[in-house]
């Protein structure tokens, strides 16, 4: 009981402490594959310092919904840790509290939130960012509902402790052909709910042009620190999903002792750490769509998860 | 075993998806490469499971003329077409299209429903149904697309959904009508490749979409 407790809060502190990691390792491989030097890999947390202690300036025109959200933002992602495997691969408390379906729930709030947010102040590029962002949110719903009905086929259930057994007891399952088209169509979700290349560049300044970044462009000081360290979050959790429930459910600390939970921290970076490599190469072998070609690509993405579900109608 | 070549066999509808769906025709020609691989792979496994020399055959021959000759032979005929021509033209756009295209793989999929019921191997569970699809979607790219060479790879595409369900029914084909069949896809590379070429040179484009109305001269 206590234990449960203790790995609770140290999965939430992993995901807290180590997202901000986790982008800058993907800026820094950003920056030398295009033969940059690249800030460090530290840069993430300087900025979130330094935000929290600057000034905050907000807009007397907005409402209390700009001041709140931040909150919701940085909150959201956590919520969302207590319900998936980060560390351990058997339940913990809240695991039953909510399945895949909540935590997209959950995410989905501090998107709308956001969204909010962004058209609250007036500013004029912030509602351009926020209905871009919407878009491609509804294009990827389906997404995500027909991943998440071809993942319950297989393992009887959306709960994403009991998926991650169903992949791997006994191994041929990992090979089985609804796993890995469901495999690659949640990673263009995980590109496009990101913002990252095909769909939206995130290194990008140019407001008109923006999709994800414009949302905060409004923020700052705290508000702005909370923000962004709430995208790390979100970038993280979703990764977390990502490896340990559907690529690489191994390497989990399956016992109570704390030496497997401590073991268990390297080895998820170590996996966030593989998957950026890949990411980094396709982001660097695309270039970015024009806006009218996302439905193509997120058109793309959902055949891949119908695929997943007809081939896994035909074997039943 | 099964799960390997269930994993080609979707793999391989995803590739015939991209022949509806991709834009630029040089990408639509690698994968069609890739298909014809992964139907010599699905070949290959189901000649290993079922000790037939001549699915090993099939997997030779697809490699071969498929994968090998086909695309080199387009390459050489309609090198102008591919590179110079990077965006194809669609009647439908193609989020709409890819729709359609994944209704008619559901739907071929219940057409072959009945005879899944009579004779149920694993492997003609897989194959039969996205063999079925194959054919289904390759058609509906023909209708689809305007340009020659995308209809072209239509055509291949459908006879690579044949040739997939085909494996898993009957593993025991005489070799004499898989190298025919070989030699017939060849040939209709060959003349559509040289008539595109042809079309090309006197009309300035290959967009036969637009060439209605006859013209007499």
């Amino acid at each position: 009981m206590g234990a449960k407790i203790l790995f609770n809060i140290v999965q939430v502190l992993v995901v807290m402490l180590c997202s901000p990691l986790v982008k800058g390792v993907l800026d820094r491989f950003k920056e030398r594959v295009q033969s940059k030097k690249g800030p460090s890999i530290f840069q993430p947390y300087r900025d979130i310092w330094k935000l929290f202690h600057k000034d905050e300036v907000v807009s007397d025109e907005s409402s209390w919904i700009f001041r709140f959200t931040p909150y919701v933002v940085f909150v959201a992602p956590i919520f969302v840790t207590l319900l998936i495997p980060v560390l351990t691969d058997y339940p913990l408390f809240f695991a039953f509290m909510g399945d895949m379906l909540a935590g997209g729930s959950i995410l989905a709030l501090a998107g709308f939130f956001a969204t909010l947010a962004a058209i609250d102040t007036g500013n004029p590029y912030g509602p351009m960012g926020a209905s871009r962002t919407r878009m491609v949110g509804f294009l990827a719903e389906p997404v995500f509902m027909i991943v998440f009905f071809t993942v319950s086929f297989v393992a009887g259930s959306t709960i994403p402790y009991i998926v991650q057994q169903a992949w791997i007891t006994p191994l041929a399952n990992f090979f089985e052909p609804a796993h890995v088209l469901v495999m690659l169509a949640f990673l263009m979700l995980i590109i496009a709910e990101n913002g990252r290349i095909p769909v939206d560049n995130p290194s990008g300044h140019f407001e008109l042009a923006m999709i994800d970044e414009s949302k905060a462009l409004e923020y700052s000081g705290r508000g702005a620190a909370l923000m962004k360290w709430g995208g790390c979050m979100k970038f993280f959790v979703l990764l977390c999903i990502f490896l340990n429930v559907l690529v690489t459910p191994w390497g989990l600390a399956d016992g109570a002792s704390i030496g497997g939970l401590l073991l268990a921290i390297p080895l998820i970076l170590l996996k966030i750490l593989v998957f950026l490599v890949v990411l980094v190469a396709i982001e660097s072998s695309l270039a970015k769509l024009r806006l009218f070609r996302i439905p193509e690509f997120m058109g793309a993405a959902f055949v891949t998860s119908v695929v997943a579900v007809v081939v896994q109608l035909i074997e039943m | 075993m099964n799960q390997l070549n269930a994993l080609a066999g979707g793999l391989f509808i995803l590739t015939v998806f991209g022949i509806v769906g991709l834009r630029q025709v040089i990408g639509c020609l690698r994968l069609f490469v890739m298909q014809s691989v992964l139907l010599a792979v699905s070949a290959l496994i189901l000649g290993i499971e079922t000790g037939s020399i001549h699915l090993f055959a099939v997997a030779g021959l697809t490699i071969g003329t498929k994968a090998l000759l086909i695309p080199w032979l387009l390459y050489r005929l309609l090198s102008h077409e591919i590179h110079a021509r990077r965006e194809i033209r669609q009647v439908l756009n193609i989020p709409t299209s890819l729709l359609i295209a994944a209704g008619l793989t559901i739907f071929a999929y219940f057409t072959v429903r009945p005879l899944l019921d009579i004779n149920s191997s694993a492997f003609i569970r897989v194959n039969l149904p996205i063999g079925m699809g194959g054919i289904v979607v390759g058609a509906f790219a023909i209708t689809m697309r305007r340009e020659a060479l995308p209809q072209l790879l239509g055509i291949l595409t459908m006879e690579n959904g044949a040739f997939m369900a085909g494996i898993s029914i009957a593993p025991n084909l005489p070799l004499i009508a898989e190298l025919a069949a070989a030699f017939d896809v060849l040939i209709i590379a060959l003349v559509t490749g040289l008539l595109t070429r042809r079309i090309h040179r006197r009309v300035g484009t290959t967009r036969v979409g637009d060439m209605a109305s006859l013209k007499e001269e």
